[in-house]
């Protein structure tokens, strides 16, 4: 299957000489013009996770489908493929499924809307922006059930269709969806917020054009690319080696009580070409935790690394395509075959770029950054308010530490996806029955090290209303590891206290869990890891932050051998000695610090976490 | 008392605009600004105006001043050491702010961890509570909330902010602290987080009010200074400061709230435009604002300067209206580079600032800059400042050569690439105030000013379609203007945050005459008395779910007759299909409602030229050549001081004065306006 493009104007493109100066505008003009898609959605988007959150992403692409300048895309390519049917200028694309576009989206709730831009009969270019819904119906709020065994038990499945022909809205297949959700106001105002985005970017192209010429903008783009890929060439071939390296790391269980699930990745240079290949990740899990990965998107995260470790100046887009070869086994963890639950692909989505920062990192030690990308930790809570007895659903998206980097410290409870905010507690507690009694970073959670791993979080939820919690979080088993003799981070953990002041240890994977007025849930998220030896940093740096309580006072003195009182104040003589007594245990030259072997781990988690060990699963 | 002194403080030079209000003669002076006690400069400057008019201090009936003073102690980080008192629980609010890491995937690789405004060390819980609803959950503790600020006191803390969960909706629990606060810091001031800012928003309250204290000190200090010195002079009329949101207040009270004075500077320039918009007869005009190292932008439409409800100064954003100018960090000394990956030519935002400056400046920079471009183009006459500073054109020629060889073009090629990329640079800042907004920057002209404004607004103009390009009357010293030509301003919000369903036309209305008391009671503390009053009011309004609200302008009246909130729906439904394409059928929520106060400014006459015939040939210097389009064009110079009304000059040219250059680009014509005011059109 392959779409058919319908252009009334038949004329090919002529290549026209590009000149470096008007290239830059060009390039400028269209990132301005990614801007304006953000701020449209966050202006008109109703759902906190995306108006708040920011969890949502536009791309504007050449007329190949080849990403210009946007991040976390390049879906067009894998929805061309499986679209067999005809675009026309003036049509919406509406997709939502995985498997009807080799994961260009990797779970139902991401709504993508592609939209062709055509000047003058002909297809110039494409706006395409996706936005995670709150809720599209299926078996638990949220529609990502932590149990669920096929897609089918996800929510509505929405197959590339048109939500607009000859821009008309098809207000009926609009209406069709919309019944199958349980926030469908929100759907709504979301799903026209990305309309609306993605019309202001097709403007701006035209008037590109306008301004430049049809021949004149594709050339551009053309060019644009090439630059990119000649860039990223270069960086390929001084930053990758010829020789094999692999890197491998954990989901910590699918939800089912199954785990850990092991992803491998390996790296090597040939000629020109990088080949990564997961050769030797698990196959797929029974629950819901695949993830769908598409090779493109892949090779974009692939090259956004390279540029961000490497060499942070250079500009990104899908240029370098070619440059890049990627291997997923088919049934495997990656690519799971159909009809495989996807919904909670968020930790392995998150755990393949602390995958790519330990391949990319292994070769040059210095530019490792340590581990961190827990995977993006979800909140759950719906019911029926007790007064008005409306219905109220909110999903929320956590945060925890920033690695230890070369750069310097983690931050402590901040976000790695790029552009994602928390949700002000006032607000909350404004339109949410819940209060929020405590919200903090966690002392000693970072991994100590030279660079200290940023805190993960605490965020006290006290329920004032009846209702159901659902938790998705990941890295409650294996650690955030450290990196060149930096410490792991904290593990995550969740408590809930009922009114009654007894307690339990929630699964980090859980759904259906019922909440009344007066209980207390204790969301607590990882720490990132540390970087370098936390006996080089500087005891006065460490006392510090005692003073501002990042670091404990027995964290300073076991982690860091610093002897600091509350007050802040160094005992010189007891730093040093402990700090030479610690210095004896250290192992030279390890550049990972995983913490204990994953058999250790197993054999000391019930104690240690309060949860029983996951099982290891059997193929 | 007849005259008025308006007074800008740049981080070059300190602008000086005296105005006889009676027949509207002006005197103008620029004084190198005295960067270690800005208000040396601005002593000095006056006594020297003073003195070119032949007048006393004590004739200078009001003093109005734009500063830069709180911006720059934002930008060093020079602010005082700030203590911050919080609910338990919420000691890292500003530790972990909104999580958010600016840029794209993987940008917290490179990103700096930020320290946060108020240090940890500095930072304190105090055990007490409110619901959402403003009831108190928990009392405050005074004896714990005492010994807690006790432990300040080791800190040497220079100023206090006070923030507490939902204290928006009831300030009870902050002045119950505060009370605590003034006993344990006598001697240091206090901001509340409700008075600074009543809004919803936990962290932006807090940084907002923590951000007041930081320059809280250093505004005091300076203002109470300044007002001394100026009283010593023997100026005794009134002494009113620019907010950031293009309105004044009273240099005693600045002293309290100056984090409304961040962008006191910016705002300067946009009344400026705004005041010699109006002499030319324009209402629509992008404001653009090229400096040194960066370019402010605005949009004024029908004569009402965008505002927004943030200002951002560096890496800070805080919730303070301002007016809404934007920056970008391209200006007369952005350095142009070419890096050798990529092989695409950049232009800033790195800047050769005052030292060394650009080449052509012969102060020892190499570094090519878009000032150096225009050197090499003939932008620019060989000497500046009425023949004062002369420029060196070798030295920028061979500055600009280096990327001409990079690029591998032709050293004109070069210089016009520089210059092109500045000006897309600008044009982008200048799309986000017009398009990004829903406006048609066609429907704008545009008017460039400040040192390097006049020689970019031509090409930017023509980019957008902004016609005419207005070259103001002393465009070096347009802020200034501003200042010396602002009216007394006061706004007051509130968040509301009901729907229209939860609330009625009676409940806003009373809002609102509650509201108008505050800021009529306000300004009148100023001077100004409620018959020189003007009120208005604005809501916020958006469909109950979604983020960001829309700002629409209300009457009282429409509430007080029962169909202001049917109106408002109607209002904001027509607004929001303009802005975004669609309407929802979704109930409207009132989030916030605002009243704001305008004192009657005093009209200042402009002068009128003399009328011409047409023909500008009277101030011809002499004949030039210009770089424009690819080619080399014979051009001329003229002085703008020779100028007739209705005179037409054809482009390509370069018109000088002492403080400014002008370009009117090939195909074009500047015409003379009656006030001097040169507006430039295509040739048709």
């Amino acid at each position: 299957m392959t779409a058919t493009i319908i252009e009334t104007n038949t004329t090919p493109f002529k290549k026209v000489p590009v000149d470096t100066i008007t290239l830059d505008i060009v390039e400028n003009a269209l990132r301005n013009a990614r801007e304006e898609m953000d701020a449209t959605l966050f202006r008109t988007a109703m759902s906190p996770g995306i108006r708040e959150q920011g969890d949502a992403f536009p791309l504007i692409a050449d007329r190949e489908g080849l990403m210009v300048v946007g991040q976390f895309g390049s879906f067009i390519d894998g929805f061309l493929k499986g679209y067999d049917g005809d675009i026309e200028e003036g049509d919406m694309i509406w997709l939502a499924d995985p498997y009807s576009c080799e994961g260009a989206v990797s779970h139902n709730n991401d709504w993508l809307i592609i939209r062709p831009i055509f000047v003058d009969g002909r297809l110039v270019s494409w706006a395409c922006m996706f936005g995670h819904m709150t809720d599209i119906g299926g078996k638990v709020p949220g529609s990502m059930p932590t149990d669920a065994t096929s897609i089918f038990e996800e929510g509505v499945r929405i197959p590339p269709i048109k939500l607009f022909k000859k821009d008309v809205l098809q207000e009926d297949i609009l209406t069709l969806v919309l019944h199958q959700v349980r926030m469908p106001e929100w759907c709504r105002a979301d799903l026209l917020a990305i309309v609306a985005s993605c019309r202001v970017a097709e403007k701006r192209v035209i008037e590109i054009c306008e301004r430049f010429g049809d021949d004149f903008f594709t050339s551009a783009t053309d060019e644009l690319l090439a630059r990119n890929k000649r860039a990223m060439g270069h960086l390929i071939n001084t930053a990758v080696s010829t020789e094999k390296v692999s890197f491998e790391d954990y989901i910590c269980d699918d939800g089912r009580g199954f785990g850990p699930y092991k992803i491998k990745c390996t790296m090597w240079r040939e000629g020109e070409t990088v080949i990564l290949d997961f050769d030797g990740t698990d196959p797929q899990a029974v629950g819901s935790i695949n993830f769908y990965l598409n090779e493109n998107m892949f090779k974009m995260f692939f090259g956004i690394y390279m540029v961000m470790v490497f060499d942070p100046q250079v500009m990104f887009n899908d240029g370098f395509y070619d440059l890049v070869d990627v291997r997923i086994p088919q049934g495997s963890l990656l690519k799971p075959n159909f009809p495989a639950a996807l919904s909670c692909r968020t930790h392995a989505l998150g755990r393949i770029f602390d995958i790519l920062g330990g391949l990319l990192g292994q070769g040059q030690p210095e530019f490792l950054n340590a581990a961190g990308f827990s995977s993006s930790p979800h909140l759950m809570f719906s019911g029926f308010d007790k007064d008005s007895g409306e219905w109220f659903q909110l999903f929320q998206i956590g945060f925890g530490g920033i690695p230890g980097r070369p750069w310097g410290d983690g931050p402590d409870g901040h976000s790695l996806w790029p552009g994602f905010t928390n949700v002000p507690n006032e607000f909350l507690e404004r339109y949410f029955p819940m209060r929020i009694t405590d919200y903090t970073s966690i002392p000693d959670s970072g991994g100590a090290g030279l660079n200290r791993g940023g805190n993960g979080i605490l965020m006290t939820y006290q329920f004032l209303n009846k209702g159901t919690v659902s938790i998705h979080d990941d890295r409650w088993f294996t650690y955030p590891w450290g990196v060149n003799g930096g410490e792991p981070g904290a593990r995550s953990t969740k408590i809930l206290r009922r009114a009654d002041g007894t307690e339990e240890v929630l699964a980090s994977k859980c759904d259906r869990i019922d909440v009344f007025e007066g209980d207390e849930l204790d969301y607590i998220t990882w720490g990132g890891g540390g970087w370098g030896n936390p006996l080089e940093r500087d005891a006065e740096l460490v006392a510090l932050e005692v003073r501002r309580g990042l670091v404990s006072v027995e964290g300073a003195f076991n982690n860091y051998g610093v002897k600091v009182d509350a007050a802040g104040t160094i005992d010189a003589a007891a730093t040093e000695a402990k700090r030479a007594e610690l210095a004896k245990h250290q192992t030279e030259g390890e550049i990972f610090n995983f913490g204990p072997d994953i058999e250790t781990i197993r054999a000391n988690c019930k104690a240690e976490t309060g949860l029983d060990a996951p099982i290891q699963p059997q193929w | 008392m007849p005259y008025r002194l308006g007074v800008d403080v740049g981080g070059t030079f300190t602008d000086l605009l005296l105005i006889d209000e009676e027949t509207g003669a002006t005197w103008r002076d620029k004084v190198p600004s005295t960067p270690h006690d800005p208000s040396v400069a601005v002593i000095s400057g006056t006594k020297a105006i003073c003195d070119q008019a032949g007048i006393n201090p004590s004739d200078v009936g009001q003093f109005l001043h734009g500063t830069t003073v709180a911006t720059n102690a934002v930008l060093e980080g020079k602010g005082a050491k700030t203590g911050l008192v919080v609910t338990q629980g919420y000691r890292q609010i500003l530790q972990v702010a909104r999580s958010l890491v600016p840029g794209g995937l993987a940008a917290w690789i490179t990103w700096p961890k930020p320290e946060p405004l108020a240090a940890l060390e500095c930072t304190v819980e105090i055990e007490e509570r409110l619901d959402a609803n403003g009831g108190v959950v928990k009392p405050v503790n005074k004896d714990q909330a005492r010994a807690a600020l006790e432990s300040l006191k080791s800190e040497g803390i220079e100023a206090l902010t006070i923030c507490t969960v939902n204290s928006y909706i009831n300030g009870v629990h902050e002045r119950e602290i505060g009370e605590i606060a003034k006993d344990v810091f006598p001697d240091i001031p206090i901001s509340l987080s409700h008075e600074v800012l009543p809004e919803m928003q936990e962290y932006e309250r807090a940084l907002t009010s923590v951000a007041n204290s930081l320059v809280r000190p250093i505004m005091a200090m300076y203002v109470s200074n300044l007002r001394n010195e100026l009283r010593t002079l023997g100026m005794d009329g009134r002494i009113n400061l620019l907010r950031s949101d293009g309105g004044l207040m009273g240099s005693e009270k600045s002293e309290g709230h100056p984090v409304n004075l961040l962008m006191s500077g910016p705002a300067g320039g946009v009344t400026g435009a705004l005041w010699s918009a109006r002499n030319a007869g324009l209402k629509n005009i992008l404001t653009l604002d090229v400096g040194g190292t960066s370019t402010d932008v605005a949009l004024i439409e029908n004569s009402e300067p965008r505002l927004r409800r943030e200002t951002s100064v560096g890496h800070l954003t805080v919730r303070a209206s301002s007016l809404d100018v934007k920056t970008v960090g391209a200006g007369g000394g952005s350095i142009a580079h070419v890096p050798e990956l990529t092989g695409a030519l950049r232009v800033g935002p790195e800047s050769a600032g005052a030292v060394p400056g650009p080449a052509a400046y012969g102060k020892g920079g190499e570094q090519p800059t878009v000032t150096d471009a225009h050197v090499v183009l003939g932008n620019l006459p060989a000497a500046l400042l009425g023949g004062s500073f002369k420029l060196d054109v070798d030295a920028a020629t061979k500055a600009v050569q280096t990327i001409a060889d990079a690029l591998s073009v032709t050293i004109q090629e070069a210089a016009q690439g520089i210059i092109d990329i500045a000006n897309e640079n600008m044009f982008g800042a200048l799309r986000l105030v017009s398009v990004q907004q829903g406006y048609d920057p066609r429907d704008f002209a545009l008017m460039g000013f400040g040192g390097a404004g006049s020689l970019h607004s031509n090409a930017v103009g023509k980019l957008m379609g902004s016609y005419p390009v207005v070259v103001p009357v002393s465009p070096g010293v347009l802020c200034a203007t501003g200042d010396a030509t602002t009216q007394m301003r006061y706004e007051h919000a509130r968040s509301f945050n009901r729907t229209v369903k939860q609330t009625d036309d009676a409940e806003v209305a009373k809002w609102l005459a509650e509201m108008r008391e505050t800021v009529a009671r306000e300004l009148e503390e100023e001077g100004v008395a409620r018959d020189q009053q003007t009120i208005t009011f604005e809501a916020g309004v958006r469909y109950a779910g979604q983020g960001f609200e829309v700002d629409l302008s209300i009457d009282i009246k429409d509430f007080e007759a029962g169909n202001g909130i049917k109106k408002l729906q109607a209002t904001f439904d027509e607004e929001h299909k303009r802005l975004f394409t669609f309407n929802l059928d979704v109930v409207h929520e009132i989030v916030n409602l605002r009243a704001i106060a305008l004192g009657q400014g005093t009209e200042m006459p402009a002068i009128k030229l003399p009328d011409g015939d047409g023909d500008p040939s009277q101030a011809k210097v002499s004949d030039h050549t210009m770089w424009a389009g690819g080619t080399e064009h014979a051009a001329a110079i003229y002085d703008r001081s020779k100028l007739e009304a209705g005179d037409k000059i054809p482009g390509p040219c370069i018109v000088t004065e002492m403080d400014s250059t002008a370009v009117i680009l090939p195909d074009h014509v500047g015409t003379v306006d009656t006030y001097g005011n040169i507006l430039i059109n295509p040739a048709s």
